[in-house]
């Protein structure tokens, strides 16, 4: 049997429960070098190819997704069947959670996160027994609303039935438990696990609306501060934003709400797609609101969706008034600045059209993997077309979060800034004398005064890089002298 | 046995790839899942005292990041593509491949694709370390053992002073980098010359090669380490000397070097000197914070409970116990000894000091622990010496709370250090600001 | 003109007394009202770092106490008895006498009764520090000019020695442990240290032997420039006067090479050192990089001291300097004495241009907040005395003590000086902030 058959076979045998992986279900790859209009153009004829990478350094998992989502719902326990180091990023979903309960004055407390501890007895006998033990003791402890289950590497590969173990136990305990299929191996595209954790979600949560509440608009998002509300309040609208944060109650009625959007398209596609089609929630494919021009698309197609027609164009003109003269200033402050942006799509998009607005000089792209299409399938929500209509020629790579790609490029490039997502690459950035800013609250640039809020923070950030330039001076990157010398993408093989 | 664990203390076999990382110019090349790196990166590293990525840790880790096809075909091809990469793009003295669950349980043959490039002459081992195996001390001996096995030949001479050190874990304890370079600057300043392997200018691959040549083992902790220790002792005679107690302030610091100074047969004189001169330091000290202890107005913390690794447990109550007079309620120790050691650290901790001494649990899991604990009233508030995942059951029992132990995610721990002299001198000033910071 | 002072930062120059309690086995003694020495010893030692009063410092200050009688009637009979006593009863090798607010003001010519103990061969000395005469900062200087003046005779010179005058005992809570790090950084250039203060020194005679060091080292804003210019008018000794904190891995290393040319030290064996130590900073640097670059809560962008000058200084050229992080406002609470405040506006100033924020001498808890409360969404790092708290809290800023007065820490040998210093100063800073948001 081929690899492409054992896959498929496997894939069916999860339908039932699991999501299908997204480098088959949306088309997506790790590997690509050209322009932004190229991809676009490659991407939208169905025409996009993997290109694999001979030398990799590590990338990061569906199973870190998928719990950093559901361990941040208040009222349920995430357990991992899975051996103690998969858990290595509980700790940091703890901060998160006890952060977030802090700034929404939520009481502090420890996030209810479980490892089953695989040992070596376990891959050999199984651990069945284990999730059962486990299940029980999080439900004493805790008396949750809700039990996720993640599965990791070591339960896929000796073949963990979680189903029946988790149907007895619904039954038993009375409360909704959901496996979770994130196996680390299973998908090059750590965003699939985003996918896994929101199947369970539809799955084993969602309920059929009791109410419709057509002035909420469900926003899919991480754990950023509430900008959202800025932008819809004025047009008679309020933000759910899920699912962090969330609790279980609240996420059984996310069919209830008059639309779903995005703070991030690639995060939030299965779930707001899943939405639509089981509940009749529409969806927002415009891409998210961020920059002026995606901004007004995104609030007239939710005005359009929500009956808010009258209100949007006065508050579109006014906003766009208020913070011109501001904008202004920036965009002479920031003028001839180079700027780079490292991240996932489609928020690295956005990050390109906010830093385009503030007007820097993009002089370049490269985004972690990419989604040939999304899960509504419709090209309207093609955020990268969105961010570099005016710009069709940018330089664009597709780099999986390669380190030693992005410092051979960038080295070479030197911008004057570097937006990064994602841990640990500021880092090198830095180190090579560049001013890099972490993406952390990820709501602070949207809308139209996040623009004014953003370029505050980068004035402040870019004002003083005396950060970047010590490490520049003392500290050594990793890589041979062979290497720097290379064409940044040349461990890139063929498209396949 | 394993048992689920709430609010881990410690991750997998794989952990070991933070050793490497403490190596002065090693590689770690991970043959495993995708996401393994930078989960262990994140929860031994960053979430945890906010250590940073170091040379060629964090995301310049090189990985197979395995995929399904690895898995039903395979993943030793895969896994010299890798290996081919990294020793042309990464600048490194040592690579050490360490396996995770995928390449282990499908039964890539790494140690043979290893050899390979190592009978090439390429400075590079394996450790097959699947993270089901066990936890990261594990791990860590794993990586050590490794490297001595299938890289280090016998001395042509051995060195009397030089003293190989085997203490710490790097990264799963918060606080190793400081540590080691307290260790050294001790063992130097009693005449020895000390070999602590790991963090800053400890010398990297050269270093490792001198192991050989070492006049002893040092074994500075209560478990981890011992066999390390047993495998050199086997393959190059070197003697052994165990101290289970990491020592923190000045009656476990002389007692520590007079016992070394003994086993290396030094001259008593320089030692004796060296130890006046620190304990008088420390003491001055003791003595200028004694009117707060005797003094302060409002709750100092009566009785004090560890929730830590054995070393820390064990050496913050002798600590707590022959300096600052406190008494000890239960401790907890979290790092899973093996059966056959824990009966010795029991022993430790009921010999804590004449006639003081405290119970020991062992768990590593959070609800068994605070079941445990909360069984006791206590009628002045407890200090708590664990990990941040226990801030929340020290202000439950109304007592004081400071992180030590993994995972420490409120505290930015650069080179700080609790050992010796000097370090019981700043676990004094923390413990007390931690206090003090509540009013 | 000194102000009125809401929530004080200095006490008086009595205050002093501390800085002999921090000359190993001397012994003050007061010739004072009954309650100085302990509000004194409280406020300057024990709610400042919780100092403890070691040999001779808190219950164990000798003390004339005097009352209504020698306000009347004189209080030298007084002083003479408690001398008398304190020669027999307290195991000392220097006694300082000092004289408080008090007995200055009713004339006791104290300097009389001393000479005449000297005379007759006692190690003791007078020095005139009635509290409105100035802060402890002054008094501490006058002290140390008057054991200067009245015990030393001249030395034959050693060579590679060093006297070290840094920050004010006590007042400084770090002041011990800074005195470590230099003898630690300076012995690594090959100098030998001649400390008068501090576990580390020799007491009675590490001060008979200043007259013999090559070099005075004046390692602070303002205070010990008296003494080293009395040092080098008797002495011959030339000093060398560095006014800012040295903290981190530039400023330490520009020190060193300071004192380098100053002691005329071989430059090359210098440099190795400094490479050494450079190196071995830079690594932690790095490590907390990770940190400063991708923690994904609301780090201060912005930072604000509350000190004497010469910690603000040192903390911000490393804060800015190798940090990045960019200066709100600066508050210079020690009272400097007019001359100098020209020369410290231009040592905070010498970072860049675009990197300068207002300066403001002030020891007065009431305008430092009001001028605080001018940025009220700032949310910036305070680095100042315990007093800041509630204003921190109102700005929903972070803050951390880091001056007197202390009265939420505990300080044994901590210190904030040179490479380590730095190290420790940012775990300091940032696991504060980490805590206080968990």
């Amino acid at each position: 049997m081929s690899v492409e058959q054992q896959i498929r076979q496997r894939d069916a045998a999860n339908s039932g429960t699991g999501v299908q992986i997204r480098e088959r279900r949306l088309g997506s790859i790790t590997g690509f070098v050209g322009t932004a209009g190229e991809l676009v153009q490659i991407a939208r004829a169905g025409e996009l190819a993997e290109r694999e990478r001979s030398f990799t350094q590590a990338g990061t998992c569906s199973s870190f997704c998928a719990t950093l989502q559901l361990s941040l719902i208040q009222d349920a326990v995430v357990i991992n069947h899975a051996p103690a180091g998969c858990a290595g990023d509980f700790p940091m979903f703890n901060l998160y959670n006890r952060y977030g309960q802090g700034k929404r004055n939520l009481a502090r407390q420890n996030a209810r996160l479980l490892t089953t501890n695989l040992n070596e007895q376990d891959t050999i006998f199984g651990a069945t027994h284990k999730l059962v033990d486990a299940i029980h003791k999080a439900f004493r402890a805790f008396q949750p609303k809700a039990i996720f289950v993640t599965a990791s590497c070591t339960s896929g590969i000796i073949g963990e039935d979680l189903e029946s173990v988790i149907e007895e136990a619904e039954q038993e305990l009375g409360i909704p438990i959901a496996s979770v299929n994130c196996e680390g191996f299973r998908s090059q595209i750590w965003a699939t696990g985003w996918d896994a954790a929101y199947n369970s979600i539809l799955r084993k949560i969602v309920r059929p609306p009791l109410q419709r509440q057509l002035d909420t608009i469900n926003i899919i998002t991480f754990i950023g501060d509430d900008y959202f509300s800025e932008l819809l309040q004025p047009i008679g609208l309020k933000p759910n934003l899920v699912v962090p944060f969330t609790g279980v109650k609240q996420l059984e009625r996310l069919s209830e709400a008059g639309a779903t959007a995005h703070m991030c398209s690639t995060l939030g596609t299965f779930l707001a797609a899943g939405l639509e089609r089981e509940y009749g929630v529409p969806e927002v494919k415009s891409p998210p609101p961020y920059g002026l021009d995606s901004t007004d698309r995104w609030l007239r197609e939710v005005a359009n969706l929500t009956g808010k027609g009258a209100q949007v164009e006065p508050f579109i003109a006014a906003e766009r008034a208020a913070i011109a003269p501001q904008l202004e200033i920036h965009r002479q402050r920031f003028a001839g600045r180079k700027a780079f942006v490292a991240a996932g799509p489609s928020h690295g998009h956005s990050s390109m059209e906010v830093l385009q607005d503030l007007g820097f000089d993009l002089v370049g792209s490269c985004m972690f993997h990419h989604d040939a299409r999304l899960d509504h399938g419709d090209p309207t929500g093609d955020s990268l077309q969105a961010a570099t209509r005016h710009t069709p020629g940018l330089s664009y790579g597709v780099c999986n979060k390669q380190a030693f790609e992005l410092v051979n490029l960038l080295r070479r490039i030197q911008p004057d800034l570097v937006v990064v997502r994602h841990p640990s690459l500021a880092l090198s950035i830095a180190k090579l004398g560049i001013p890099a800013v972490f993406v952390d609250d990820e709501h602070i640039a949207l809308g139209y005064r996040g623009l004014l809020r953003y370029a505050h923070k980068l004035a402040n950030w870019l004002a003083n890089p005396a950060l970047e330039r010590t490490l520049a001076r003392t500290t050594k990157l990793p890589y041979t002298h062979w290497w720097l010398n290379q064409p940044p993408f040349s461990m890139l093989g063929e498209p396949r | 046995m394993s048992a689920t664990v709430g609010q881990p203390r410690q991750f997998c076999t794989l952990g070991g790839q933070q050793s490497v990382v403490a190596i002065e110019r090693a590689i770690p090349i991970v043959h495993g899942g995708p996401g393994c790196s930078g989960k262990i990166f994140g929860g031994l590293s960053f979430f945890n005292g906010f250590q940073g990525s170091g040379y060629a840790g964090g995301n310049a880790v090189p990985g197979t990041n395995g995929c399904e096809r690895d898995i039903i075909f395979g993943g030793e091809q895969r896994l010299r593509e890798v290996i081919d990469g990294a020793l042309k793009v990464m600048d490194g003295d040592l690579f050490v491949v360490l396996t995770g669950c995928t390449a282990d349980l499908v039964g890539d043959d790494t140690a043979t694709v290893v050899s390979e490039y190592r009978e090439r002459g390429v400075p590079i081992v394996h450790a097959s370390t699947g993270g089901f195996k066990g936890y990261n001390h594990l791990g860590h001996e794993l990586v050590v053992k490794a490297i001595i096995e299938q890289l280090l030949k016998p001395a042509k001479a051995i060195n009397p002073k030089l003293v190989n050190v085997w203490s710490v874990v790097p990264y799963q304890d918060t606080f190793w980098a400081g540590n080691l370079k307290a260790i050294r600057e001790l063992l130097e300043g009693i005449g020895l010359e000390a070999n602590i392997l790991f963090g800053h200018d400890s010398g990297g691959i050269g270093a490792w090669k001198r192991i050989p040549e070492a006049a002893s083992n040092l074994v500075l902790s209560p478990w981890v380490g011992l066999s390390i220790a047993e495998v050199l002792h086997q393959r190059f005679g070197t003697p052994v000397l165990h101290y289970p107690v990491l020592p923190i302030g000045a009656v476990e610091t002389t007692r520590f070097l007079r016992t070394v100074a003994e086993f290396a047969q030094l001259p008593f004189q320089p030692v004796e000197d060296f130890i006046l001169k620190r304990e008088g330091n420390f003491y001055h000290f003791l003595d200028r914070a004694a009117d707060f202890f005797m003094e302060m107005r409002w709750d100092l913390p009566g009785r004090f409970i560890n929730i830590s690794d054995s070393i820390y447990a064990l050496g913050v109550s002798r600590f707590l116990v022959n300096e600052l007079s406190l008494h000890p309620a239960q401790q907890v120790v979290t790092d899973e000894p093996p059966e056959e050691h824990r009966e010795t650290i029991r022993r430790n901790f009921a010999e804590l000091k004449e006639r003081v001494s405290a119970e020991v649990i062992f768990s590593n899991d959070s609800d068994t622990i605070g079941r445990q604990l909360r069984k006791t009233g206590y009628d002045l508030p407890p200090l708590i010496i664990g990990s941040s995942w226990d801030r929340d059951l020290a202000r439950e029992m109304g007592g004081f709370h400071l992180s030590i132990a993994m995972p420490v995610m409120d505290r930015l721990v650069l080179d700080r250090s609790y050992v010796g002299y000097e370090g019981g001198l700043r676990l004094i000033e923390d413990i007390y600001a931690s206090v003090l910071g509540t009013y | 003109m000194s102000t009125i002072l809401q929530h004080p930062r200095h006490l008086c120059a009595l205050g002093g007394q501390q800085s002999v309690v921090a000359i190993p086995r001397a012994i003050p003694i007061l010739h004072a009202g009954p309650g100085c020495g302990f509000k004194l010893h409280t406020g300057l030692g024990s709610y400042n770092g919780f100092q403890g009063g070691c040999y001779s410092g808190g219950a164990a200050l000798v003390g004339t106490n005097v009352g209504e009688k020698e306000i009347v009637f004189g209080g030298e009979q007084r002083l003479r008895e408690v001398i008398d006593g304190a020669l027999k009863v307290m195991d000392g090798d220097l006694y300082v006498v000092l004289s408080g607010c008090a007995t200055d003001l009713v004339g006791d010519d104290i300097e009389n009764v001393v000479t005449q103990y000297r005379r007759q061969g006692a190690p003791i000395v007078y020095a005139a520090t009635g509290g409105f005469r100035g802060s402890n900062l002054h008094g501490h200087e006058t002290i140390v000019n008057a054991i200067v003046d009245q015990l030393l005779t001249p030395q034959e010179k050693i060579s590679g020695l060093v006297n070290v005058w840094s920050t004010v005992p006590y007042y400084d809570p770090f002041w011990a442990g800074n005195l470590t790090a230099i003898q630690d950084l300076l012995a690594g250039l090959g100098l030998r240290t001649n400390l008068l203060f501090g576990p580390d020194s020799d007491g009675i005679d590490s001060w008979r032997r200043v007259p013999a060091a090559e070099l005075n080292l004046v390692v602070s804003s303002w205070t010990g420039l008296s003494t080293a210019k009395l040092l080098n008018e008797r002495y011959g000794t030339p000093w060398l006067h560095w006014p800012t904190l040295p903290i981190g891995g530039k400023e330490t290393s520009r020190f060193l090479r300071a004192v380098t040319e100053a002691a005329h030290v071989d430059g090359q064996a210098t440099q190795a050192f400094l490479d050494r130590q450079e190196k071995r900073y830079h690594y932690y640097f790095e490590r907390a990089a990770d940190f400063f670059l991708e923690f994904r809560w609301d780090l201060p962008s912005h930072y604000v001291t509350v000190t004497d000058a010469f910690y603000g200084t040192g903390i911000s050229r490393l804060l800015s300097g190798e940090f990045g992080l960019l200066p709100l406002r600066h508050f210079v609470t020690d009272q400097p004495p007019l001359e100098q405040h020209e020369a410290i506006q231009q040592q905070f100033a010498v970072l860049s241009s675009e990197l300068n924020a207002p300066l403001t001498f002030t020891a007065d808890g009431d305008q430092i907040t009001a001028e605080l409360r001018e940025h009220p969404d700032s949310a910036p790092l305070i680095l100042g005395s315990a007093w800041e708290r509630d204003i921190a809290a109102e700005l929903s800023a972070c803050h951390l003590s880091i001056a007197s007065p202390m009265m939420d820490r505990l300080v044994a040998s901590g210190s904030y000086f040179g490479y380590n210093g730095a190290l420790r100063l940012i775990e300091d800073i940032y696991s504060m902030i980490l805590s206080a948001v968990q």
